[in-house]
């Protein structure tokens, strides 16, 4: 016990030693967790949508205003021709243009209908897909203002019958995206600082040749692995609460559950992503091999983890490969608990998987180590 | 000098898939000796000495080291050896005091015994000015020094030294053969591995190691008049030649 | 000039020789094309939702049986009463709950209003919204649909064409996102940690004592990476075209002339990341840990910038990975030339003076 405590000590000692690097563990996370939360949305904003008028009329102008009016496109100077908003798509000035015909107001009153065309930059194909949505919503509000003012001029008493869709935002009325991310954010900067150092620090004493010294004496392979990794642990923690601290003051983000619960997962989840660096740790022979193998591994975990983009939107198959995603319980837990208010019940299968894990790979990294050759 | 065997190995083989760095070796040490471990580069001398301290498994033979044997008593083993690597092998990020604190934390002193300590090699060693500077500051005889008193840390029994004064001055060498004697004076068994010939007259006994085997095992007395040469640096190109 | 290629050959041993890490380099853009093309995308579709028909009449039911057709939700779960609610949210397990109200039919015929409360949790805002929305059009069309089966009202209809990507693939979007990202990534860090392992081994002072000339050096040591990134670049497009048809509309010699101006633009950031750093721990950690997270969420990877409050699209303008996004999607999908993309091109060229200009400045300062 005691030799632990000394090698926590000397652990702790170096860490706090290399200044630079000691920056770095602290900026480089409060740092991204303040500017990239507010980047992170998926909202679709500020359309720049374009149109070719080929008709001038007081209904298409009608029309145009209605996209004017709407928060969610801005609407850039008008073209004479749809060879012209085309280039201007090209040169990625305008993401749609709306072409609406020379006898569009004609059509409306003789046919009863007409049509425009709307061409959407597609490259993005979900962003096109809730453009498109966009649009049809405006043209079907201008629909009905129509065929409004044309009941009213023929006479027709009848109104409209209309199915209201009602939304309500539980847990984030104001539909915040920061409220969804910085959560999410906040573990994937835990994870990736404490997968990179734990991966990294015994390597460095094996390139730096202290590793050798320490197999020479007699300490004992957990002793060495339990006071290697409780600094990163503490370490781990301490952005945690640093970051917890931001999101409330800076974001605004509810903690509706029990911190007690947050802290507790979070220490569980540090023992797996330690064990995690430490089994890579032992594989490598180079500062360099650990941290692209960390590096490959925090990618693709971030990926399928459910932040960016939803894991019930991918096939069956990656779903379940997302199982083994640690950073996928992660998250789903933090935004559950502080979001949501969930208990312990809620988040009891989260929890079990994580501590499941944790033990497997802690086991395996033990059993890894070995101090003879 | 008594003749209770510290150091006994029997047939002592590693082999790396088909090659074989040490070959079957057997050699005895003795309480007290300063035993000198020698070799050309490559001649299997680290890896034989890597499997007596424990960090090395034999793929056949035995060895007994400090009354254990080192395949299956390895930690007892290491508790009573000292070892001092090529590269000195301590924290440069931290200073002299907190590499004696941690080495002797680790080999069971208690806090006291490492107070101690720390007063007592830095008034040997007379790095009073230098004493919380980050050994990395440290010039390289000092840290030679250091690495050595630290290896004694916890008084074991024998203490290992793989080369440990390769790149110093040869007043520094000097110093550092005076502090060996000192030790081996005081009934520490010293096995020190080396290149420099010069060296090997200040041993005890020596071995002489050439691809895998021991070519040679005697004093520096004994060796020289059996080879017929002055010194021991001739002993060895002889035995190099010979194997050409 | 034999002494450099000397010295270019002994990096490129230093390389190939370490298998891990050439897997990884090789490894780590293919399983992000295969996983982006196969397994992620943006796109909202499943949800899962609960429906509560309080009616249970034929106008409810010919709603829902429309939600249920829709590929977009996934109608499996039941709710029984209202107060299940929060327990179900809670759980995680529903994103969201239709209700229909009481005499749903009824109060269309009288009161001519209807109403459907679409309970979303909001938690993922762009899920809610998204589930919101769509609830909204699929109802409007199968309102529009009524109305023009009793009737012919006035009306416009919405033609709309694709442009780029007709099919809508959301991996065109994304494999241009990936190759940025790998190469930003790959070119920062390895250029970064190989000069500073040379000097944390000692070797650079002897490469400085060398007649090798400081950027000879420097160019040295750079050299195999862009190799190694063009090897990236062209298998992420190889794959992006067989495995997902991703075309190349464009010039293939302005997205080569390009995308080499990209990666010398990388390997700069990591040639300045490496006169900032003393040890091979810190140039990792700053252009792994610094770069990542910055560069996947500010670049338009996979967050569209319009998008983003104003002072974050002033920040994404420094990020190079950017700007590039823009001129590989330009050239592959659009099919533009240079006159279309010169402003993006001349603005990284300025990026990578800039990163070179600084690091010879701060390598001055060092010398000093």
């Amino acid at each position: 016990m005691k030799t632990i405590l000394f090698i926590i000590q000397k652990e702790f000692k170096q860490i706090f030693r290399d200044k630079s690097m000691l920056q770095l563990i602290f900026i480089l996370p409060i740092l991204q967790l303040l500017i990239l939360s507010n980047a992170a949305t998926f909202d679709v904003k500020n359309i720049a949508i374009t149109f070719v008028d080929n008709d001038q009329s007081r209904e298409s102008r009608d029309l145009i205003n209605a996209f004017k009016a709407s928060t969610y496109f801005k609407v850039t100077a008008p073209y004479f021709s749809e060879k012209e908003a085309v280039e201007e798509m090209q040169k990625g000035k305008t993401d749609i243009i709306v072409n609406i015909p020379i006898h569009f107001n004609r059509d409306l009153q003789k046919d009863q209908k007409t049509s425009i065309l709307v061409s959407i930059n597609a490259i993005d194909a979900a962003t096109a897909g809730v453009e498109n949505v966009y649009v049809t919503q405006i043209i079907n509000t201008y629909n009905q203002n129509i065929q409004m003012q044309s009941n009213y001029f023929s006479g027709n008493k009848e109104i409209p019958q209309n199915i209201m869709v009602i939304p309500s935002f539980w847990y984030n009325k104001t539909l915040n995206y920061k409220t969804f991310m910085v959560p999410g954010i906040l573990v994937l900067l835990v994870t990736m600082l404490t997968l990179f150092l734990s991966s990294m620090n015994i390597v460095r004493e094996k390139e730096l040749g202290t590793l050798e010294q320490i197999n020479v004496t007699p300490i004992k392979k957990y002793q060495f692995i339990i006071g290697k990794l409780f600094p990163f642990w503490v370490l781990g923690l301490v952005i945690l609460t640093v970051g917890l601290v931001i999101s409330k003051v800076f974001f605004n983000v509810p903690m509706l559950g029990n911190i007690f619960l947050v802290y507790g997962f979070t220490s569980v989840y540090l023992l797996l992503i330690l064990g995690f660096g430490l089994y890579i740790s032992n594989h490598t022979e180079t500062q360099q091999q650990a941290m692209f193998i960390a590096w490959f591994f925090i990618v693709i975990f971030i990926l399928m983890s459910g932040l960016f983009t939803p894991i019930e939107s991918m096939p069956k198959w990656a779903q379940s490969l997302t199982l083994l995603n640690p950073i996928r319980y992660f998250v789903e837990f933090i935004r559950m608990v502080l979001l949501k208010g969930a208990g312990l019940k809620e988040v009891l299968p989260n929890l079990a998987v994580i501590l499941i894990f944790a033990i497997l790979i802690n086991g395996l990294a033990v059993w890894s180590y070995k101090k003879t050759n | 000098m008594e003749r209770e065997k510290i150091i006994s190995v029997k047939n002592l083989t590693k082999e790396f898939g088909h090659f074989t760095a040490v070959k079957g070796i057997s050699f005895d040490v003795y309480k007290g000796e300063i035993f000198g471990f020698l070799g050309a580069n490559g001649a299997g001398k680290t890896t034989a000495m890597k499997m007596l301290i424990g960090i090395s498994n034999p793929t056949s033979g035995e060895a007994n080291v400090a009354g254990f044997d080192v395949h299956s008593q390895a930690d007892m083993v290491k508790k009573s050896i000292g070892y001092m690597s090529q590269k000195f092998s301590m924290y440069d990020d931290l200073t002299i005091k907190e590499n004696i604190t941690f080495f002797g934390g680790i080999y069971g002193l208690s806090r006291i015994q490492i107070r101690q300590k720390i007063a007592q090699l830095i008034e040997e060693l007379e790095l009073q000015e230098v004493a919380n500077n980050l050994v990395g500051s440290l010039p390289l005889g000092w840290k030679q020094k250091l690495s050595f008193s630290v290896a004694l840390l916890h008084e074991p029994k024998i203490v290992f030294l793989d080369e440990p004064t390769g790149g110093v001055d040869p007043i520094t060498r000097r110093q550092f053969w005076e502090m060996i004697y000192t030790q081996a004076y005081k009934g520490t068994t010293i096995f020190v591995t080396t290149h420099y010939m010069d060296e090997a007259e200040y041993c005890d006994r020596v071995s002489i190691m050439v691809d895998g085997s021991i070519e040679a095992l005697d004093t520096p007395k004994n060796l020289k008049q059996q080879f017929k040469v002055d010194s021991m640096n001739d002993v060895f190109l002889k035995l190099a030649r010979n194997i050409e | 000039m034999k002494r450099f290629i000397g010295f270019v050959k002994k990096e490129f041993y230093h390389i190939f020789r370490d298998k891990r890490s050439l897997f990884i380099l090789f490894g780590m853009p293919i399983a992000q094309i295969l996983l982006f093309g196969f397994a992620i995308t943006n796109e909202i579709n499943n949800v899962d939702i609960a429906i509560l028909d309080q009616s249970n009449d034929i106008e409810t039911q010919k709603i829902i049986y429309k939600i249920k057709a829709s590929p977009y939700f996934n109608v499996e779960n039941q709710i029984e009463k209202e107060s299940d609610i929060e327990s179900e949210f809670k759980k995680g397990k529903i994103k969201a709950v239709l209700i229909f109200e009481p005499n749903f039919s009824k109060n269309l015929e009288t009161k001519k209003v209807a109403v459907v409360q679409a309970i979303t949790d909001a938690t993922e805002p762009n899920v809610a919204n998204t589930i919101a929305n769509y609830t909204s059009a699929i109802i409007q069309n199968y309102q529009s649909q009524k109305k023009q089966s009793n009737s012919n009202p006035v009306r416009v209809e919405v033609q709309s064409r694709m442009f780029y990507n007709p099919e809508l693939k959301s991996v065109f979007n994304f494999v241009p996102g990936v190759m940025t990202v790998i190469l930003m990534l790959v070119s920062a860090m390895m250029t970064s940690i190989s000069i500073t392992r040379e000097k944390e081994l000692g070797t650079m002072e002897i490469l400085l004592v060398s007649p090798l000339k400081p950027f000879q050096v420097i160019i040295g040591k750079v050299f195999p990476y862009i190799f190694l990134s063009i090897i990236n670049a062209i298998v992420i497009l190889t794959l992006g075209y067989f495995v997902f048809k991703m075309p190349i509309n464009g010039s293939i010699f302005l997205l080569a002339f390009e995308s080499i101006l990209f990666i010398i633009s990388a390997l700069s950031l990591g040639i300045l990341i490496s006169t900032v750093s003393n040890s091979q721990q810190t140039a990792m950690m700053l252009s792994l840990m610094g770069l990542m997270l910055p560069v996947i969420i500010l670049s338009g990877f996979i967050f569209p910038i319009n998008s983003m409050p104003l002072p974050m699209q002033v920040i994404s303008n420094i990020i190079p990975a950017k700007w590039f996004i823009i001129i590989v999607k330009a050239i592959m999908l659009k099919g533009v030339g240079i006159q279309y993309i010169w402003k993006e091109t001349l603005i990284l060229i300025g990026m990578t003076v800039f990163f070179i200009t600084l690091s010879i400045k701060k390598y001055k300062i060092r010398l000093e």
